[in-house]
């Protein structure tokens, strides 16, 4: 489109906001004086800022349409490259070959070589480590951080439900309730330490997750997102009004911190080792969703939300796949809640509310549905941000809502794609890599 | 000889709609059986009921898989059914379109592979054996597809020919006795459709999978079937070999309806040679 239709089109977006918001923003009736008052101004900057945001907005589109429209050519090129080599001597491609060929983004060429990922992994593993005896390093810095390491454990475990299984599940947050109430109720009733009650967390929450797989297997994208919202805000009501078992809304105070041997720990102290803890939770959640995603489970959950149909024509029983991805979804949160519960030594159930799910699901989307690497950067991306946009607290949500809404217009897929594992055929040897 | 698949009297309702009547079909071992009919006869739904996707209102489907007892399989699970070594292809292509052309194979080893979550947390001796013979076995029949050099490419980035291909494959890797394609040759160009034949043979010979296949492209139908069964408005109105369909009167009418023309102009044949 030439810039003078862009214009043209800008003009008359323009013209009609005037016209939308004249009523409220240009007209004011003062009642006690019995004046109307013109404000026309307002009506200018209206204009002129709506004009100018419409403009860019479409010029960005233009080039994301642009953009896709190059993805195409390279494509097929390789094709072609393809044909050439079926049709010679039939050699496999090799991954190098693939990425010459189709000139993947910057992104996916960082993950795909280890010659470039690296320096990135010890740069990032060394500030991690160095990071809470910084000199900027305050309390309250270790615990955003930590916050948000607690996040990236929730997002991976939710990213097994949703990014690979692909069951769209709003309750999430009711599991990481059962594993906070599960350390608080246990060390209430019988006095149980944090490290005993971890597992006892996670196995809590993961019977949960059965219990809740069962009466929904069955149902499907947006009836399976209603029935689990409703499970996670029935779990929340039982929290709230049980008061013999849970305490109501005020919840269960005085709930120790980790222990470490017995050794005595001021407050700075325990959360720098909270901090560490997290990190170590975090490199286990990575390991094991890691190995999940490339073994025979992982694939059936990945072809489970590829075509359930296929998938069990194919053999692949479908009730056993929903369950497991529900059981180990759970158990991360489970073992985030024993962690939130000892963290911020109280719970009750106004920490579990609607928002927390959508907060994580929002993590795993804005992350890129499947990929770990992703799912680390959304988690740091929307934890964080609101953190520091304190200063401008006001408009601090408008923000991150503004941010969600570009993001999902310009990259829809997530700022990291979920690769496909790569094998390389030589001589009968099998060899592993990263899809490009 | 005990035939690997019997169905008999099979009948499917859909409310008050009968889409099957007491449709019987045999499938004997090493056999390429096609199922042919006009749209809408009940082919598909055929396959759905004897792969467990639809429940059948009455009749028996059996299996007999080779060197085993015979099995009554009405209402079984679909991936049951897989598992007892009847594996199918769809219509309209159903691969996983986000996966890699070797994972698509992959998950048809799903059922003859056991490892668990522990095992793939873990990464034991076992499961590392059996993943390694999961892609050697899947790279295996990919080779013989000739799809060996693609296997990293996203399956939904496959020319139709080879998506079509990589389903057939997909199936075999489930090591069936019985093959089920839901029209292998829709929308291919008379090529593909040679080259298709050419592989529906190898397949039937060369692994010893018995195949029965729903196909409008009478060319392949004809040449590469040893017996055709046919299917009009849920009803099974002829069986035989392609000589004795083709002289049906029956199928004819079935195809072309009752003849208003003057019988002279045409000679009412569909199955001339193109």
């Amino acid at each position: 489109m030439n810039a003078f239709a862009q214009i043209r089109q800008s003009l008359i977006i323009a013209l009609w906001f005037m016209f939308l918001t004249f009523p409220i923003l240009a007209v004011r009736v003062d009642t006690i004086e019995k004046v109307v008052e013109w404000r026309w101004p307002n009506m200018i900057y209206i204009g002129i800022g709506s004009f100018l945001i419409s403009f860019v907005w479409r010029y960005f589109l233009g080039k994301k349409a642009q953009g896709a429209a190059k993805l195409v050519t390279p494509s097929v090129q390789a094709k072609t490259a393809t044909e050439r080599t079926k049709a010679g001597q039939a050699g496999p491609r090799t991954a190098k070959d693939t990425a010459a060929a189709s000139g993947k983004p910057l992104m996916q060429r960082l993950m795909a070589e280890p010659r470039l990922h690296r320096p990135i992994l010890i740069v990032f593993s060394l500030l991690g480590i160095a990071f809470p005896f910084l000199p900027f390093a305050s309390t309250y810095q270790i615990n955003i951080v930590t916050n948000a390491l607690l996040y990236i454990m929730l997002g991976l475990g939710l990213n097994i439900v949703v990014g690979l299984a692909g069951l769209l599940h709003l309750g999430y947050v009711a599991f990481y309730a059962v594993g906070a109430y599960s350390y608080a109720l246990l060390y209430y009733h019988f006095g149980i330490g944090f490290w005993a009650a971890l597992p006892i967390g996670a196995l809590f929450a993961a019977i949960f997750g059965i219990i809740l797989g069962f009466p929904v297997l069955r149902l499907r994208g947006d009836y399976l997102a209603i029935v689990t919202l409703g499970f996670a805000e029935i779990t929340r009501l039982v929290l709230e009004n049980w008061n013999e078992f849970s305490f109501g809304p005020s919840g269960i105070a005085g709930i120790p911190r980790p222990g470490l041997f017995g050794v005595e720990m001021d407050l700075h102290q325990a959360t720098i080792y909270i901090y560490f803890l997290m990190i170590a939770l975090c490199l286990f959640t990575i390991f094991v969703v890691n190995r999940l995603q490339d073994s025979r489970i992982g694939r059936s959950w990945v072809a489970l939300r590829e075509d359930e149909v296929a998938c069990e024509a194919m053999g692949v029983n479908p009730t056993t796949a929903k369950l497991t991805a529900f059981a180990l979804g759970s158990t991360w949160a489970g073992l985030a809640g024993v962690v939130f519960a000892a963290k911020t030594t109280f719970v009750n159930p106004a920490s579990f509310t609607f928002l927390e799910s959508a907060m994580i699901l929002s993590i795993v989307v804005l992350g890129g549905m499947g990929s770990i690497v992703g799912v680390i950067i959304g988690a740091f991306i929307l934890i964080l941000l609101p953190e520091y946009l304190r200063a401008f607290s006001e408009y601090r949500m408008l923000l991150f809502g503004l941010i969600m809404v570009v993001m999902m217009i310009f990259r829809p897929q997530g700022i990291i794609v979920g690769i496909r594992r790569i094998y390389e055929f030589k001589k009968g040897a099998v060899k592993e890599g990263i899809r490009q | 000889m005990e035939p690997l698949l019997d169905v008999k009297e099979l009948t499917m309702d859909f409310g008050g709609l009968r889409a099957l009547e007491k449709v019987s079909l045999q499938v004997l071992p090493g056999e390429i059986v096609a199922l042919i009919g006009p749209n809408g006869a009940g082919k598909t739904t055929f396959f759905n009921c004897i792969t467990g996707i639809y429940k059948p209102t009455g009749g028996d489907v059996c299996v007999r898989p080779p060197g085993k007892k015979q099995r009554r399989i009405n209402g079984m699970k679909t991936h049951r059914v897989t598992a007892q070594g009847m594996a199918r292809t769809f219509q309209n292509i159903r691969l996983f379109p986000e996966m890699t052309v070797l994972e698509n194979v992959m998950i048809g080893r799903h059922c003859r592979s056991r490892a668990g979550v522990l095992g793939a947390i873990l990464r034991d001796g076992a499961t590392r054996r059996e993943e390694k013979d999961i892609v050697d076995a899947s790279y295996a029949i990919l080779e013989k597809m000739g799809l060996a050099g693609e296997v990293n490419e996203l399956a939904k980035n496959l020319p139709y020919g080879d998506q079509r291909r990589l389903e057939i494959a997909r199936a075999m890797a489930t090591t069936p006795f019985l093959l089920l394609l839901d029209e292998p040759a829709a929308g291919m160009n008379p090529r593909e459709t040679d080259a298709l034949e050419e592989l529906i043979r190898r397949i039937c010979k060369e692994d010893n999978i018995a195949i029965l296949m729903i196909e409008h492209d009478m060319r392949i139908v004809m040449s590469i079937s040893s017996r055709i069964y046919v299917l009009d408005y849920g009803r099974m109105i002829a069986a035989g070999t392609s000589v004795e369909i083709m002289e049906n009167p029956a199928v004819i009418k079935a195809y072309l309806g009752e003849e208003e023309t003057d019988p002279e102009k045409g000679d009412g044949s569909i199955f001339q040679e193109k």
